[in-house]
């Protein structure tokens, strides 16, 4: 729907406002674009020249080479690849059952609403990385298992911030008023409350995306994150950890990227909840949910 | 300016002034540009009078109050002279502000559920502030607590001081406000809405208690109001406010009686009146200006009838001058004749009733909610919302239901409208029950009526653009196209006078009058046969709400509309309808034509209300006599036995406390009612003077 499009420019025209989320989107939008078209730069993370492994920094490899002699950048752009993707998948994973069970939830209360959020609460009793663990231990070692057991424990936040939003918007009179006129609950529910409560979820979005890039690289720094040679940030840790003395830039550019990514996530969802909070148009203004894992 | 130096006062003795206001002017300055919401106010109030400030919102009254008690946000800027006692508020600091707001001035504001602290004993807060200034040593505070309470006629003040603030009803929450006010007797009460909160009978105790309390202590009152009733009941002196500026102040009864400002004067003649009724309402045009964008010159000319557009209006800011011995305007043109109104078309006559059969009929309607406990949820018993509603609507007849919250009107509405569940009874519409219809049939039904509700800011989808609020219904029963599709949503917006260059914008953009405008095209869309209105006007401001009246008015001649009309307004509700029906506790208490039941009201609480409801005419308020009634309204929980009313009547006898009185025609008036004492108040039922409010003035 063109509505909520609207919506979302307003607020991207908001943050672009703010200097410290500005920069962030800049940061975020310059890795997505080079992650999507790292095909067409030249750059390649898999060919290995083993004479030069773990060169410093030089003209031809500006951040250094790792202990098989592949270029660090050419790994980082790709591991954004990696990063972004699962962050993707994760959270469209969360979103797409943690949405519709705050809404059922929230909407008809009672048993439904008893049943669903003891479900979620169950959910949110699962430790984060012990869960992904179990899961990549029945899934085997890849991309999916990685991006299904970080989407699972995201779902809690999502059922549980769309609960809220239908809960103060569900005895507001323009959803009775379509009850009113005959509206079904399905359509009051999807055609009605979910279009005022996407400022909340949107908010939920940005944070859960920063929770899944670093559980993705902190399932991998435990070596149990994508198999290799895919590259990936938490793994360029996890080996550069070993090679701090002989080659202590190797670590860098992926610490930095990987720290800067969080930051700007974070960043932005903390912009987008003030702007949303100073805009009374929707429902309430509610904080995202959702622990750093 | 010299807004009043010399005023006497009630005992005829000339004083000096408690606060005295020069040239004030407060700006709000926020991201943009600084917003001027006072732009220059002079005021005296004097001891022991009563200064109402009138005005709508937006029109600088509370901010005004806010700046004399030096309690403005930070991104206030004040300027001019607010001198209190000889203080000037503007420049003291906070410390001096401190002792000034225990001891010089009491504050009185709009919610009381709001201002009492829900975690500390009543008791306790009234005597706080007396305790932090040391002028209370703790031992006393207990007693002096229990003395202020009794002061304020609250009962059992010695069991009430040690309750909790929600042990307290809403009428005994503001009085025990106006005790804590009170507390540190200051020569100063500023009082912000202090009854827009209360249900009509608990404003005239609460009015009652304030001006008794006023009259004991000698101190001064500024009241602040947009409710012209209240104005005349309990005024000295009146200000009027319109964008940012008072445009007229005078004695309350030249205000009432020859206003000199239009603003004034319009404004007189939009409200409804329950003392007269067939007059169709002036409705001032436009909405008031919103302080960010105020019109140059006047910044009443774009609405006003008088100027009609002369170019010194346009240009030119009036200043504040006497017009007249006694009153003072801010117009260029006050000493002109005004305009003659347009001749009032009169509200033909209701059409004596049919017989036949009627369009809507409640049928012993009940509605109980069961209250659960414990972890099984087990019921222990049902809050009889709605107790045996019988009432019928004729085709093109407005019906109202009236009575103060919590009396189960709007769940009524909302039952009928099948956004409740009736716990039994039988609901027909053109003869045809709509109770218990399955989904698609009640879909089908729901299309012959329609529901407007009482608040336009929550009621409309605020991502939705307004031609797809309006076109909503349409779409839901897949009729869009059918109907027309745009040029319907077009015609509707014509026929509640809307533009068509409003499409395209969304519901935050349109202001009160307008939203609900839109609220009743959407109710329009589905061409109903009947609109259910929920205080249609009640969060509109006074010049918006007559323009709205009309417009449903209007609406109903045209489309031949019923209509079934839930509100406590009795002004209102005498000027639109043609029956009205009294809702106390779930039940009708009496049911009759409009007249018929304003003019000679048979069932005692009829009485009481009418007779609690402030008139807009301070000259009959030193003959008028009230009832004001004991309490308030029981939780409907725990009815009492017998007659529910019985408690609060003046002519309960043993019979209301044990027989409930059965709902019967009362002869001779084309009445009904439930009452086993019916009939119309005799002289000595009025009480005397001694419980009246007048008696202080």
């Amino acid at each position: 729907m063109k509505k909520w499009l609207q919506a979302l420019r307003r607020n991207l025209v908001a943050l672009m406002r703010r200097p410290g989320a500005a920069l962030s989107v800049i940061f975020l939008l310059a890795i997505t674009l080079a992650a999507i078209f790292a095909d067409f730069l030249p750059l390649d993370p898999l060919r290995q020249r083993v004479a030069n492994a773990l060169m410093p920094p030089n003209g031809t490899n500006w951040f250094g080479t790792d202990e098989l002699g592949r270029d660090i950048i050419a790994r980082v752009v790709y591991g954004a690849r990696t990063s972004l993707i699962t962050a993707a998948g994760a959270v469209a994973i969360a979103a797409a059952v943690g949405v519709p069970i705050g809404l059922v939830a929230g909407f008809f209360g009672g048993w439904r609403d008893a049943v669903l959020m003891r479900f979620i609460d169950v959910l949110l009793a699962l430790p984060g990385i012990l869960f992904a663990m179990a899961m990549i231990a029945v899934l085997g070692r890849s991309q999916l298992a990685a991006l299904i057991a970080v989407g699972v424990t995201g779902i809690p936040s999502f059922a549980r911030i769309t609960r809220a939003q239908v809960l103060a918007l569900r005895k507001r009179d323009f959803v009775t008023a379509v009850e009113s006129f005959g509206g079904s609950s399905g359509y009051n529910m999807f055609r009605t409350i979910l279009p005022n409560s996407w400022s909340p979820i949107l908010v939920q979005v940005v944070v859960l995306s920063s929770v899944a890039i670093l559980l993705e690289a902190a399932l991998a720094f435990l070596g149990v994150g994508v198999p290799p040679p895919t590259p990936s940030w938490g793994e360029m840790l996890r080996t550069g950890k070993n090679y701090l003395y002989e080659a202590p830039y190797y670590a860098i550019l992926p610490g930095i990227v990987l720290t800067l990514t969080i930051l700007s996530f974070d960043t932005i969802g903390r912009a987008l909840t003030e702007i949303l909070e100073d805009r009374h148009d929707t429902g309430a203004g509610l904080k995202p949910e959702g622990s750093k894992a | 300016m010299d807004a009043g130096t010399v005023t006497t006062v009630g005992n005829g003795s000339v004083s000096e002034p408690v606060l005295s206001v020069r040239g004030l002017e407060v700006d709000f300055v926020g991201s943009g540009h600084p917003v001027p919401v006072v732009r220059g106010v002079d005021f005296d109030v004097y001891p022991n009078e009563v200064l109402c400030i009138v005005g709508e919102s937006g029109s600088g009254k509370s901010v005004t109050a806010l700046a004399v008690s030096g309690l403005l946000p930070e991104t206030a800027r004040i300027r001019g002279s607010i001198g209190l006692n000889g203080t000037d508020v503007t420049s003291a600091d906070d410390e001096t502000l401190r002792m000034m707001r225990g001891q010089e001035v009491g504050f009185i504001f709009q919610d009381p559920a709001t201002t009492l602290n829900p975690v500390l004993p009543v008791g306790r807060q009234i005597t706080e502030g007396q305790l932090a200034h040391g002028r209370l040593k703790p031992a006393d505070a207990p007693a002096r607590a229990v003395e202020l309470l009794r002061e304020v006629d609250i009962a059992d003040p010695e069991g009430r001081a040690n309750q909790y603030p929600h042990e307290f009803s809403g009428g005994m929450r503001q009085r025990a406000v106006i005790a804590m006010a009170m507390a540190g007797k200051p020569k100063l009460i500023i009082a912000d809405e202090p009854t827009t909160a209360l249900d009509v009978t608990v404003q005239a105790q609460v009015l009652a208690v304030l001006a008794r309390r006023q009259a004991e202590t000698g101190a001064a009152v500024i009241l602040i109001t947009h409710d012209l009733g209240v104005v005349a009941e309990v005024a000295d002196r009146v200000a009027v406010m319109y964008g940012g500026r008072i445009v007229e102040t005078g004695p309350v009864g030249d205000i009432f009686k020859s206003p000199k400002h239009p603003y004034t004067s319009a404004l007189l003649q939009s409200i409804p009146r329950i003392d007269a009724t067939e007059a169709r309402l002036e409705p001032i045009p436009g909405t008031p200006p919103t302080p960010a964008a105020l019109p140059t010159g006047c910044t009443f000319h774009p609405r006003c009838m008088l100027g009609n557009g002369r170019p010194r209006c346009q240009s030119e800011d009036p200043a504040l001058r006497p017009v007249g011995p006694t009153q003072m305007a801010a117009c260029h043109y006050a000493e002109e004749p005004r305009p003659t109104p347009q001749a009032a078309t009169v509200r033909s006559a209701p059409a004596p009733r049919t017989g036949g059969e009627p369009l809507l009929a409640i049928d012993d309607l009940k509605v109980h909610f069961p209250i659960r406990k414990g972890i099984l949820r087990r019921v222990v018993g049902h809050v009889r919302a709605v107790d045996g509603v019988t009432l019928s609507v004729d085709p093109g007849e407005t019906v109202s239901l009236v009575g103060e919250s919590g009396c189960g009107k709007t769940t009524t509405a909302r039952t009928v409208m099948g956004l409740i569940k009736a716990t039994s009874g039988d609901v027909r519409f053109e003869g045809r029950s709509i109770v218990g219809l399955s989904r698609g049939a009640m879909r089908k039904a729901r299309r012959q009526m329609q529901y407007v509700f009482q608040d336009p800011f929550s009621s409309l989808n605020p991502v939705l653009a307004v031609e797809d609020i309006i076109a909503e219904p349409l779409r839901i029963h897949g009729l869009y196209d059918e109907m027309g599709g745009d040029k319907r949503i077009a015609e509707l917006m014509d026929m509640v006078g809307l533009s068509r260059t409003m499409f395209g914008r969304f519901a935050r953009e349109f202001s009160g009058g307008q939203k609900q405008r839109i609220g009743i095209a959407r109710a329009l869309a589905l061409q109903p046969k009947l609109l259910i209105l929920d205080e249609p006007v009640a969060a509109l401001d006074v010049s918006i709400q007559a323009q709205v009246l009309n417009l449903l008015q209007d609406l109903q001649k045209e489309l031949n509309l019923a209509y079934l009309f839930v509100a406590h307004n009795l002004s209102v509700v005498r000027h639109i309808s043609d029956r009205v029906a009294v809702m106390y506790l779930g039940r009708i208490v009496e049911e009759s034509e409009r007249d018929a039941l304003y003019d000679s009201p048979v069932h005692p609480y009829t009485q009481s209300l009418l007779s609690a409801a402030p008139v807009p005419n301070p000259e009959g308020r030193r003959a008028r006599r009230r009832i004001v009634l004991e309490g308030e309204i029981p939780n409907p929980a725990k009815p009492p036995p017998g007659c529910t009313f019985h408690p609060r009547c003046f002519r309960a006898t043993e019979r209301c406390r044990s027989e409930v009185p059965a709902f019967l025609p009362y002869p001779g008036l084309p009445t009904r009612a439930a009452c086993h004492h019916a009939g119309p108040l005799r002289p000595e039922e009025v009480p005397g003077p001694a419980r009246d409010l007048e008696m202080v003035r």
